[in-house]
């Protein structure tokens, strides 16, 4: 039984270097989430403000449609479409690398989430803190600065977490425009050694490992945030 | 001693504020002197907390001039976060900063705005606490203060403003019973000192004792004004002798 799993583990990692697969996987897939994870809060963080701003003052009406757009687009179709469109018809022809596109294509997504989540997010904040901004005499700007995104970046940094949690795995689906990501590469050994719960169990554990980090990390960062609430 | 204390700080005329069907501010003139205070009483609905949150424009009225220091600040192109900073306000929830400190709460504004130096800001904070017996609250987060300190610490953050005057909304609306006393002895201490208030309030109490000038209001209008004495003693109007006769 132990010789079995060993044997299993040496031709799944070790023989012919496959370990290599995995781990050039891994750095791809964190490559891409990270880069994704930037341009999502940017673009999130951009169309929140655009939207919480019309919202409230009734301004950027413009802008406010064509976030809407954005929004309406990017959650009503899925992640796997908006990948191959953006990898087989938006950079058809220009000379971009895989990594980019899935960077780009997944940014694109997530920002619609993460913009949903920093607007609820200033909407959670009572329209009194706003006012007592206002009336010491800051602009909307500087109350937004001082007085209500830090708050409401508290208040949505455990639904922050979770978002970044489901980009990590939503990248998985990144072979689909045969970037080889840490999924593509389990697969890719699943084909060599005809050994499936290995190589995929394998893949899965290092998923777990990741999340289970960037869990611990994001409650770390939340109970110092918190402290101000006892 | 009603009226004509100083020169005119605040001038109103011809307010209006419509919200959907219902005219909030109907045509409202009104003058208010340096050193004034003014207590506005009525009815809930009948305006009177609209008409307050006009003079800083928290609510922009549909009609009417606002000049503050001779300046209209209903004008689009007056920059209006300029003159807010000289008209300081207090609210009837507190609307303390939560992940602030109360040292933070007080001296934000004047480190960000008027570009005090954060050793002077404190410095003032520290003796604007002493003030409304506080300083020991300095480095506590609002979470952990009672409501009447909560009023008391809003009070000293409009103040460390050095504003020309003090819009008080209902201050003591939302304090258990036994707060109410701590945050209008306060108020009592400031209007002794001169400084110009304009308060929306149901302590007929301190309209009694501190105002110069009582302004019932009821639909959206000014339907009687006058000394407290008066105005307690020998109202005319007859909303207002209704009025008094369920408060009193």
């Amino acid at each position: 039984m132990f010789s079995n799993i060993s044997d299993k583990l040496y031709k799944t990692l070790i023989y012919k270097d496959r370990y290599k697969y995995i781990l050039d996987g891994f750095g791809v897939t964190l490559q891409v989430t990270f880069f994704a994870v930037l341009i999502g809060i940017l673009i999130g963080f951009l169309v929140a403000a655009i939207r919480s701003t019309h919202d409230k003052t009734g301004k950027m009406k413009i802008a406010n449609v064509i976030c809407n757009l954005y929004l309406t687009v990017v959650r009503g179709t899925p992640v796997v479409v908006q990948l191959m469109i953006i990898y087989y018809v938006v950079f058809a022809s220009a000379p971009v690398g895989k990594v980019f596109v899935a960077v780009m294509a997944f940014g694109l997504n997530s920002g619609a989430y993460v913009a949903e989540i920093f607007r609820s997010g200033i909407m959670s904040i009572s329209q009194g803190q706003f006012e007592a901004g206002r009336s010491l005499g800051f602009t909307y700007a500087q109350t937004m600065r001082y007085i209500i995104i830090p708050q409401a970046f508290k208040n949505v940094l455990p639904a922050l977490g979770n978002e970044f949690i489901v980009l990590l795995k939503e990248t998985s689906v990144a072979g689909y425009i045969a970037l080889q990501d840490l999924t593509k590469s389990g697969d890719i050994i699943r084909s060599q050694t005809y050994d499936a719960f290995t190589s995929l169990i394998t893949v899965a554990i290092i998923y777990l490992i990741l999340i289970l980090i960037f869990t611990k990390l994001v409650s770390i960062l939340e109970r110092r945030l918190r402290s101000s609430d006892h | 001693m009603t009226t004509n204390k100083g020169e005119v700080i605040i001038k109103v005329e011809d307010l209006h504020k419509v919200f959907g069907e219902l005219h909030a501010v109907n045509g409202i003139s009104e003058e208010i002197r340096k050193g004034e205070v003014v207590v506005i009483v009525g009815p809930s609905g009948s305006g009177k907390s609209t008409f307050l949150r006009s003079l800083n424009l928290l609510e922009v009225p549909d009609k009417g001039r606002i000049l503050f220091e001779g300046i209209d600040i209903t004008d689009k192109k007056v920059d209006i976060n300029r003159h807010r900073q000289r008209m300081g306000m207090v609210f009837q929830h507190f609307n303390l900063f939560p992940h602030k400190t109360v040292m933070e709460n007080i001296t934000l504004a004047p480190i960000k705005l008027k570009g005090i130096k954060e050793v002077d800001g404190k410095k003032r904070a520290m003796e604007l606490l002493e003030m409304v017996g506080l300083p020991d609250k300095a480095n506590t987060y609002p979470s952990k203060l009672s409501g009447g300190q909560k009023q008391r610490i809003a009070i000293v953050r409009a103040l460390a403003m050095d504003p020309d005057v003090m819009l008080f909304d209902e201050p003591t609306s939302a304090l258990d019973p036994e707060m109410v006393g701590e945050v209008l002895e306060i108020m009592k201490t400031l209007a002794r000192e001169g400084m110009t208030m304009v308060v929306v309030t149901h302590e007929m109490g301190f309209a009694k004792e501190v105002a110069n000038r009582v302004i019932f209001m009821d639909e959206g209008v000014i339907r009687e004004q006058a000394s407290p004495k008066e105005f307690f003693e020998n109202p005319k109007d007859t909303r207002l002798q209704e009025f008094l006769s369920k408060v009193l």
